[in-house]
């Protein structure tokens, strides 16, 4: 199959890979770009884990060829904290809140509620909720989760 | 998990698109949003030896409102459909399925075109359009055709789409005025595939009577109960005409049994869904002539 050279910017640095087009977004991520910070569960669109903003908007990335990302912008979980000795607020309150056990939804979680907040700076319980259907966590029936997201908005706000 | 290897084409126009199709014909799969396709090629189920992606072709992104009628553009995503302020003032129902359409990842990258060409059993938009009466417009290389949304599909992931063609815009009429619409489902999980799924939209004259009423469920295709409509056109809104009419909704209707559920649950499951989707819209009917 014949390859195609792609130009996209990832957490705002521009790289240019060569790939097949059957290659999913997800594996060029990991694989090609070296960012395995983007986790692969089911690998069909069901438990969220491989959650990127493309274009700003969170879309499932094993759902997306990778061809289909040329010349778009990219937000993957490396690319959220400001800069190494700094995390993100939502980070923060994951971190205090203990948001996480096993860590493997938490990108896919973590880049879903950042663009729930930049909808919607002050989301009720309900729709944080609502946001966090589309993303799987096996570990810690959400109760922390939604409250490291209320946390974060008002600290989001507040800033 | 990896999809087999296809020959990729990314066109940029709807001419572009049409002349690919004719030229592969069975041999090409239209991509849209990917979220149902691309799961399938994920699985191998699908492996399309060609793929024509939509996604760069512009003219077919588009939500606009003409001669009253709501015209949208087969990639138009579902999310960009849910938010329109022109879908939630004139076409409420059309806001109201599509927030049961998968997650808010999934309503991004999906599209109204693909829903509908892929033609799930469950699927939410197809009993939507079915209910409101839409018309879509089917373009391939010698022209265009226009076929009602309820002579659309044929059966489960099988519609009257020919190789070479493309769905390419659906045309909603505007419900009249004094109209109520309404949409229930049952699911395992928010945001899970429906088990069972009812449409209903209703309109009620100044007095209150039942002038027009059209009613969906969810089955291998769409459903259109015309009984059920038939026993409310003419009458006065009761929880005693509703009943009945959902009775007639699933009298002789055919449901599928698959691991989530028995075709005799569906059938339970529409007719408890057919009376209060009915119930709803009627009240919403009432609320709007209220209002105007």
């Amino acid at each position: 199959m014949n390859k195609r050279t792609i130009t996209l910017r990832v957490n705002g640095a521009e790289h240019t890979g060569e790939t097949e087009p059957r290659r999913l977004l997800s594996d060029f991520i990991r694989d090609d770009l070296g960012l395995t910070g983007t986790h692969v569960g089911c690998e069909h669109g069901v438990c969220g884990a491989c959650t990127v903003l493309v274009n700003g908007d969170p879309v499932r990335s094993c759902l997306m060829f990778a061809v289909q990302a040329d010349g778009a912008e990219i937000d993957t979980v490396e690319g959220l904290a400001p800069d190494a000795d700094t995390l993100h607020p939502l980070q923060e309150k994951f971190h205090e809140r203990h948001g996480l056990q096993c860590g493997f939804c938490t990108p896919g979680i973590l880049l879903t509620a950042r663009a729930l907040l930049r909808e919607n700076p002050d989301p009720s319980d309900t729709e944080i909720r609502e946001w966090l259907s589309g993303n799987l966590c096996r570990c810690t029936g959400y109760v922390n989760i939604v409250t490291a997201i209320r946390e974060a908005a008002k600290e989001v706000s507040r800033r | 998990m990896k999809p087999a290897g296809f020959e990729y084409h990314d066109p940029r126009t709807l001419s572009e698109v049409t002349a690919l199709l004719g030229r592969l014909g069975e041999d090409a799969r239209v991509l849209a949003g990917g979220q149902s396709l691309v799961p399938l090629m994920n699985f191998r189920l699908a492996r399309p030896a060609h793929l024509v992606d939509l996604n760069r072709v512009a003219e077919l992104d588009f939500l606009s409102v003409e001669g009253g009628e709501l015209r949208i553009g087969a990639m138009t995503r579902q999310r960009v459909l849910e938010r329109s302020e022109v879908v939630v003032s004139g076409w409420p129902l059309l806001r109201e399925v599509t927030g049961f359409i998968g997650h808010v990842q999934i309503r991004n990258r999906g599209t109204v075109g693909g829903s509908l060409a892929h033609a799930f059993p469950s699927a939410e938009l197809p009993v939507a359009m079915v209910t409101l009466d839409a018309a879509f417009v089917l373009q391939g290389e010698g022209g265009e055709r226009v076929v009602a949304a309820e002579d659309f599909v044929l059966g489960t992931m099988t519609t009257v789409l020919e190789p070479g063609e493309l769905l390419r815009e659906v045309r909603v009429p505007a419900p009249a005025a004094g109209s109520g619409a309404s949409f229930r489902e049952v699911s395992r999980r928010y945001g899970d595939f429906a088990l069972a799924g009812v449409a209903a939209l209703v309109t009620l004259d100044r007095d209150g009577v039942v002038t027009a009423a059209r009613l969906t469920l969810t089955g291998p295709a769409p459903t259109r109960a015309r009984a059920a409509e038939a026993a409310v056109l003419g009458e006065r809104p009761s929880e005693a005409l509703f009943r009945e009419a959902a009775r007639r909704a699933v009298a002789g209707i055919e449901q599928d049994s698959d691991m989530h559920a028995t075709a005799e649950y569906r059938v339970r499951a529409c007719e408890a869904l057919a009376r209060r989707a009915l119930a709803d819209a009627a009240e919403r009917a009432a609320a709007s002539r209220a209002v105007g």
